[in-house]
């Protein structure tokens, strides 16, 4: 590894330690072990089942563990009930209260925190500028856009200064122009508030882009959890390197220093430890060359070629019959028709090896 | 166009033949005099059934008592609907099934059947008395029935379900997130339900209000049975205008008083519900 040097991690904010979670036949978490730390903006990745939300929800108070502790700086908060919890949300619906202004909606927390309506609308109004919705405080959450209520909603969250925010899929509900702004504006809002935002999403590019660590949840246990760059460049299983950005996968297995996959029908040469399953290889680090042999070679045949703008998403039948995703770049010139036989090459370093 | 007035002709018929034509046979009644003869009325345009609700504090009293008794009960019945209609709409689907139809269940037996099982429960040689004197904790019966607070029982458990109903609809829909929202910003659960429950479903808690209100405000046959001796209320006096008295005008103009009383607060509600 030639990560650079860093100053040690900061403490711990939250540690979950062996939550479990049953409803009825299922098992939503499944003794997992998780820990955020002060400041850093967390992303819990997984597919719909995987207990993201349910972790979400634990963490909130809306729901028991059914075994497990939760420490919030040392403390153990797992029967304290949701509002005598530092720990905020922002709902997925946004669940801002129809029948109360924006100003009210906002003040809610400070007013049940026993702050005088005055001082409650001073803080609301400060906490709304923050947002960019100075002078909405008057309307009603059914006058507002979507984009609008989604920062009402982390405005009402925000102001109760919580050290650790949990985002519901903060994104979901936007349309796509305004979830990359909204995004960066969720990260401002993180560093300069200093809290620890907790994000639940399906969307690997959303937690890769905003998260300072991620953590990837497969049936109520962690797959993997680290840096965006880390875990997409070195998947810990197949079923990481598959949810992340799509990889290639090849299964096989391990011959003389390398790793063979016939459904592949290439042989692959790198850093390959006794033990790989299979081996992941990412679709913008195979290159489409005039002639190759050998191992870290393949042929086939172009099936689908997809025009993405700075680049083109080319599908090719390989020798062994699997299909391979590689993404040609626009400066490399055009690619290549379907139909056409194709040699594929890439480097020792862009094998990544599977242990699970 | 003919389709759809095809559609509409039975409601019309129906609210022609059942709802303006009994209203209009009533204002005609009010408006005749008496008369020994039969029907006890000979047409005319008199104001003999309206002079006596005038004249005689005996008629308002009754109303203002009825409005009363059906102001309480629809009360009492809010305030027990609220956390039966919160229970409801919290428990599982399968389960919610079997709590509405336990809810409905009293329905399904005869009205007179269950005001008699009360007179059973509370009467002097009845079961409260019987136990309690069993127990010893009593020497003599206490005066259980015809009290008023038997006239509300009986009155709440008749009309429970009405208040409920309209709660348990308006509660299934409001978004359970919104007090989930309420109590991680710091509301305990009775202050979340003050700030949010209670606002987002006072429409539907006036609903459910009123229904209880305005067939309470005519009841006749719990006061009678299970109510004190002076509980005059105007489903009583409605009741011997027509069939004791015989003085048809009287009871008429007493029952037009009461729809129009009955009215005011549709009105009210009707104003409240388009302004939303």
């Amino acid at each position: 590894m030639r990560a650079p040097a860093e100053a040690a991690p900061p403490a711990a904010l939250l540690r979950a330690e062996g939550i479990s979670k049953r409803f009825g036949a299922t098992l939503a978490l499944d003794a997992l072990d998780l820990e955020i730390r002060q400041g850093e903006f967390f992303a819990l990745l997984g597919g719909s089942g995987s207990g993201k939300s349910t972790l979400l929800r634990i963490i909130a108070g809306f729901e028991a563990p059914d075994a497990g502790r939760l420490l919030l700086e040392g403390r153990d908060i797992g029967t304290t009930p949701p509002w005598a919890r530092p720990v905020n949300m922002m709902f997925q619906s946004y669940a801002l209260f129809p029948h109360m202004s924006v100003a009210e909606n906002v003040a809610y927390g400070l007013r049940r925190a026993g702050l005088a309506r005055r001082a409650a609308a001073a803080r609301a109004a400060e906490a709304l500028a923050m947002v960019g919705l100075e002078g909405f405080g008057a309307r009603r959450p059914h006058q507002l856009s979507g984009g609008q209520r989604q920062r009402v909603a982390l405005a009402r969250s925000l102001v109760m200064r919580p050290r650790l925010l949990l985002l519901d899929e903060p994104l979901a509900a936007l349309d796509a122009g305004l979830r990359e702004r909204t995004g960066f504006e969720l990260r401002a809002l993180q560093r300069a508030t200093g809290a620890a935002f907790v994000m639940v999403t399906h969307d690997q590019e959303e937690a890769l882009a905003l998260a300072d660590r991620v953590a990837l949840l497969d049936a109520g246990r962690v797959a993997q959890v680290g840096a965006p760059r880390e875990i997409y460049e070195r998947p810990a299983s197949r079923l990481v390197a598959r949810f992340l950005g799509a990889a290639n996968v090849f299964e096989g297995r391990v011959a003389g220093g390398g790793f063979d996959s016939p459904e592949a029908g290439a042989t692959f040469a790198g850093a390959i430890p006794e033990g790989t399953v299979a081996v992941a290889l990412r679709p913008e680090r195979i290159r489409i060359v005039a002639a190759a042999e050998g191992p870290n070679t393949a042929r086939g045949v172009v099936e689908e070629v997809a025009f993405r703008g700075d680049d083109s998403l080319v599908l090719v039948r390989l020798a062994g019959g699997a299909r391979l995703r590689l993404a040609h770049a626009e400066a490399a010139g055009a690619p290549p028709p379907r139909g056409a036989a194709v040699i594929l090459a890439w480097d020792a370093a862009a094998v990544v090896a599977l242990p699970a | 166009m003919r389709g759809r007035a095809l559609v509409l002709a039975p409601a019309w018929a129906w609210l022609l033949l059942f709802v303006a034509a009994p209203a209009g046979i009533l204002v005609a009644i009010a408006l005749a005099e008496p008369d020994s003869g039969l029907p006890p009325f000979r047409l005319a345009w008199s104001g003999a059934g309206f002079a006596p609700l005038v004249e005689d504090a005996y008629y308002l009293d009754a109303l203002l008592a009825a409005l009363r008794v059906a102001g309480m009960t629809a009360a009492l019945c809010l305030l027990l609907a609220y956390p039966l209609a919160i229970g409801i709409a919290r428990a599982a689907p399968g389960r919610r099934v079997l709590l509405l139809a336990a809810l409905m269940l009293p329905f399904w037996t005869g009205f007179l059947l269950r005001v008699g099982a009360w007179i059973g429960l509370l009467r002097d040689q009845g079961w409260i008395n019987g136990a309690l004197q069993g127990l010893g904790l009593t020497a003599a019966p206490l005066p259980l029935l015809y009290t008023e607070g038997a006239m509300l029982a009986g009155m709440v458990h008749a009309y429970l379900p009405f208040a409920v109903l309209p709660l348990f609809a308006a509660l299934l829909r409001l978004d359970p997130a919104l007090i989930e929202a309420a109590e991680d910003l710091g509301a305990r659960p009775f202050t979340a339900f003050l700030t949010v429950t209670l606002p987002l479903t006072a429409p539907a808690a006036a609903a459910g209000f009123l229904l209880v209100f305005i067939p309470a405000a005519g009841e006749f046959v719990i006061p009678e049975l299970m109510g004190p001796p002076e509980a005059q209320l105007v489903g009583r006096v409605l009741w011997q205008e027509f069939f004791q008295n015989r003085d048809w005008p009287v009871a008429a103009a007493l029952a037009l008083a009461l729809l129009v009383l009955l009215l005011a607060p549709l009105r009210l509600f009707q104003r409240l519900e388009a302004r939303r």
